[in-house]
């Protein structure tokens, strides 16, 4: 009778541990775009059941870092590495790191006024002045003067930023550098955790969205669908052509055309304040970091097989999620680029 | 150890000496290899612990020295770490937290131990105890969703009653070092209560049994008599609830407002050792930032030492006082 | 003593007897609330496809924890099976063996290792294991969570053993029995009871343990084959949902913290009635 229970027992403990021989792939990084990498993923999977690629969106600092010791076959970042880090991977890892853009989207600023149901305008420097504490209150002259229309309270602005090393803040300060000489000489060069003069942290873009929406008069900045996802306000942003555009496909894509010719040969470029009347001035790329050499075949192959897939079918289900697609041509130096790992 | 009674049966038994062979290998001393060895291995675990943080601690000790505990400059981006916000967002949040919890907590051990019936006590003790089972995280649930909230109520109330200091001024957002001590403060508490608990009953009948013989009320009898007698015992309790307020990470994180600052209000949000390691160690790139979050983490380590040998030590010079 | 002295000194005595018993009914009551607000929120939460499906994509609705049940069971099994009988064995050592200069050593390291706030086990975990073997893993949060356990297992077990009268082991011995087989088959046995309460106690504590899971059994969106993968588990689900801003996940976060107090609660009302009920004292 013993004998029968510890048989059922092993066995059962074997079923719970084993399944059939698959590849299980482990990735780490961006919370941007996490609701594609999920989608994606979970899509890869029903169509190549014995593919498991587990994405854990930990910030894009996290990706990096993880990719870089190793722990993680993959990482994520909106924050394309910088000299600085992608030294340290070659050190660590004795290969290169290859950055592969997957999407774009739009980082927009959210906000919870109680009573304001409108879309709000921001500028550029309105944002800086906002995040560096100068502009303290909603009823500020300078808000007011680009929301003619619409009242807005004399309650002070709870800034909302990342608390996490972060792609979308890499994107956020790269823009506000770009844009208001105060920031870049405050907080300086684009990175992907900065020195916040004011305001409270939140972990990942959900954790902004969740302090956004629970926290009345707050204003945050997080990635589009999260904020359609969730239903909170976005504003628009004024672009380098002086209209008011609100984060959208059509602006992320104008965005990048714009920049497209700039696109350096490892994929890495700033996209943010492009000119042109329906640019979205805070869009960005995300980037899937990936290491030039993998050494087990399964997962080569199977990361092989997932970026071509991606960039064909994968780039089908982008619109669904407010996700802009890749450019066609960035798409065809993509396929290139691929043969490099190893 | 006991020796075993000499009979002339057990002797007939047992030869006085077996071959060396035999007692090689008797049951006992494989016994004893295997528990000595098991032993070992805690000294093990215990002495590679202690050693992997003290050289991944290296890098940043040596760059900042002692500076470390004084500066409150956390920059991972530009490589200038300063321990000084979480130091003090830890050490705030523990000790607001002990304000609140010890009151109230020796008040129920007060009553559990003196006022309560027999068995009405043992009954809300085990309440109480299973409180002290709640997993972290919970805490943490029921503080997002629920106590911060309740705490936009009682602001208001704090800011007239209280604010003299400075201590409850500034905007209030929810996370904040005040809510994190809230929590805590209910975490920490059934441990204060239950050590007091047992050292109160544990002090001896004759000295309340002799007070109220002169005349003095249930509650003269505890407060004048039994309670001071008790009193280093109850500190005790209350440096062991403080080194449990000092680790705790997960109900924190998730209320106290993630911000590395020294504020002068309660009110605004800040940061613990544990929380910021739980937040920024998956991320730390770079091996000086790594570096720096493992030295807070020892940091924090020898806080709780000091403070658990110190519980440790009032609570046993309580009961040999008793003893004597 | 005049009248009006008494009287003073009785509605103090009154008073005082009010506020203590205050505190106390709010110390029951907070258990109560806490208690009744998850199951208030987590019960109707519950449902089937918490039990039976995987997590879907961020931003999607529905889906489950089945992964997250799973694995919290491997990771607590491996910390049994380390931490366990190490704490166990160890602790007949310090109860049976140890001369007291001994004795005191390891007990005092066997504190050190106690005070180790859980955040710092879960980076010591990290380095050992997932920094070695270069990817997170189940057996790396199970490493992690047996060291937590063994310490306890070590107090309770010298407890428990200690409780046992040193009447039964000289009985033994005086019949001829070695020390080993002294403590096989009489002392642990009498003291069985209180061991495996303080087990289970053990258990319960751990398997709340958030913090040093986070770097070590990470978190997967899908099953987690053998012991060599990250793996969801119950209270770094809790965690990470109870932070997002979907009201989805927020539900949830209560079902499943639900399930995790339901659990430990019920080892914990075990344990304590194992021992009260007779038997060893449990103190």
């Amino acid at each position: 009778m013993n004998q029968k229970i510890a048989y059922l027992a092993g066995a059962l403990l074997t079923a719970a541990t084993l399944l059939p021989a698959q590849t299980l792939i482990n990735g780490a990084g961006a919370t941007f775009p996490a609701p594609m990498y999920t989608k994606w993923f979970s899509e890869y999977k029903k169509l190549h059941n014995d593919v498991q690629i587990n994405y854990q969106s930990l910030g894009s600092g996290a990706g990096i870092k993880q990719v870089t010791e190793g722990t993680v076959d993959f990482g994520a970042s909106d924050g394309p590495m910088n000299d600085m880090q992608i030294a340290d991977f070659a050190a660590k890892q004795k290969t290169n790191i290859l950055h592969f853009p997957t999407v774009m989207g739009a980082v927009v600023p959210v906000y919870n006024v109680p009573g304001v149901t409108a879309t709000l305008n921001f500028t550029g420097p309105v944002l800086a002045d906002i995040f560096l504490g100068k502009i303290t209150k909603w009823s500020d002259p300078a808000i007011a003067k680009i929301n003619a229309g619409t009242k807005l309270p004399d309650t002070d602005i709870v800034v909302v930023h990342r608390s996490d090393g972060s792609g979308t803040t890499y994107c956020f300060v790269d823009y506000l550098g770009k844009v208001s000489p105060d920031w870049k000489a405050k907080v300086g060069a684009p990175n992907t955790a900065v020195s916040w003069p004011v305001g409270l942290g939140a972990k990942g873009n959900d954790g902004v969205t969740g302090q956004v929406k629970q926290t009345a008069n707050s204003l945050g900045y997080i990635e589009l669908i999260y904020a359609v996802q969730n239903k909170i306000g976005y504003g628009a942003v004024q672009n380098a052509s002086g209209k008011f555009v609100q984060g959208s496909l059509a602006g992320v894509t104008a965005a990048a055309a714009a920049q497209a010719k700039a696109m350096p040969e490892d994929f890495r470029v700033s996209i943010t304040n492009a000119t042109g009347p329906t640019v979205y001035p805070i869009s960005t790329f995300t980037w899937l970091l990936i290491p030039a050499d993998i050494k087990d075949p399964a997962k080569k192959a199977a990361i092989k097989g997932f970026l071509t897939w991606m960039l064909k079918d994968g780039q089908k289900m982008t619109e669904a999620l407010d996700y802009a697609m890749l450019p066609k041509d960035v798409v065809a130096r993509e396929e290139k680029a691929i043969a490099k790992i190893k | 150890m006991a020796t075993p009674a000499t009979t002339p049966v057990s002797q007939a038994r047992v030869p006085a000496r077996a071959s060396a062979f035999s007692r090689l290998f008797s049951g006992d001393s494989i016994t004893y290899a295997v528990v000595f060895l098991a032993a070992l291995t805690i000294l093990v675990i215990t002495g590679m612990l202690v050693l992997q943080l003290w050289t991944n601690g290296a890098l940043s000790r040596e760059k900042f020295g002692l500076s470390f505990l004084f500066t409150s400059k956390w920059d991972p981006q530009g490589g200038d770490f300063g321990a000084l916000p979480f130091i003090f967002g830890t050490v705030v949040t523990s000790m607001v937290s002990l304000i609140i919890a010890v009151p109230f907590g020796v008040g129920a051990a007060i009553f559990l131990a003196e006022l309560a019936s027999p068995k009405a006590s043992d009954a809300m003790t085990f309440l109480i105890e299973l409180l002290a089972a709640v997993p972290s995280v919970i805490f943490g649930l029921i503080g997002i969703f629920v106590m911060v909230p309740a705490l936009n109520v009682i602001v208001p109330f704090l800011r007239s009653h209280f604010g003299t200091l400075g201590i409850f001024s500034g905007p209030f957002y929810g996370p904040s070092l005040f809510s994190a001590s809230v929590v805590l403060a209910v975490m920490i508490a059934p441990f204060i209560i239950s050590v007091s608990r047992e050292v109160l009953l544990a002090v001896p009948r004759d000295l309340r049994e002799a007070a109220l013989a002169l005349g003095a009320t249930r509650w003269e009898a505890t407060w004048q008599i039994v309670v001071p007698y008790a009193k280093t015992g109850i500190f005790g309790s209350v440096f062991l609830a403080l080194a449990r307020a000092l680790g705790e990470t997960m109900a924190v994180t998730m209320v106290v407002g993630n911000t590395p600052q020294i504020a002068k209000s309660l009110l605004a949000p800040g940061y613990s050792i544990a929380a910021v390691i739980a937040n920024e160690f998956s991320e730390a790139t770079g091996d000086l930032y790594t570096s720096a979050l493992i030295e807070l983490g020892l940091v924090l380590f020898g806080l709780t030492i000091i403070l658990n040998g110190a519980a440790r030590f009032l609570i046993a010079a309580t009961s040999d006082r008793i003893k004597k | 003593m005049t009248g009006e002295l008494s009287l003073r000194r009785k509605s103090v005595n009154l008073v005082m007897l009010g506020l203590t018993g205050l505190c106390t009914v709010v110390a029951v009551g907070l258990l109560f609330f806490v208690l009744g607000y998850l199951l208030y929120q987590g019960g109707s939460s519950l449902n089937l496809d918490f039990f039976t499906k995987l997590p879907v994509p961020t931003g999607e609705m529905g889906g489950g924890m089945a992964n997250a049940l799973i694995g919290s069971a491997k990771v607590l099994l491996l910390a049994s099976v380390i931490g366990v009988p190490i704490g166990l064995l160890a602790g007949i050592y310090l109860a049976e063996w140890a001369n007291p200069t001994y004795a005191s050593v390891i007990r005092f390291v066997t504190d050190l290792l106690n005070g180790v706030p859980s955040i710092v086990i879960g980076i010591f975990a990290y380095s050992l294991t997932v920094l070695k073997a270069k990817h997170f893993s189940t057996y790396a949060g199970g490493l992690a969570l047996s060291v937590m356990m063994i310490p306890i297992a070590l107090r309770s077990t010298e407890e428990f053993l200690r409780a046992v009268p040193n009447s039964m082991r000289e009985g033994a011995m005086a019949l001829g029995a070695t020390k080993s087989r002294t403590i096989l088959t009489v002392v642990v046995p009498a003291a069985i009871r209180g061991l495996i309460s303080g087990m289970m106690l053990n258990l319960a504590r751990v398997s709340g343990e958030t913090a040093p899971l986070l770097f070590t059994a990470l978190n997967n969106q899908f099953w987690s084959p053998g012991w060599n993968q990250p793996t969801a588990t119950l209270p770094v689900q809790i965690f990470t949902y109870a932070i997002s801003p979907y009201d989805d996940l927020h539900r949830q976060a209560w079902a499943a913290g639900f399930m995790l107090l339901f659990f430990v609660l019920m080892i914990n009302i075990t344990a304590r009635t194992l021992v009260s009920r007779g038997g060893t004292k449990a103190r």
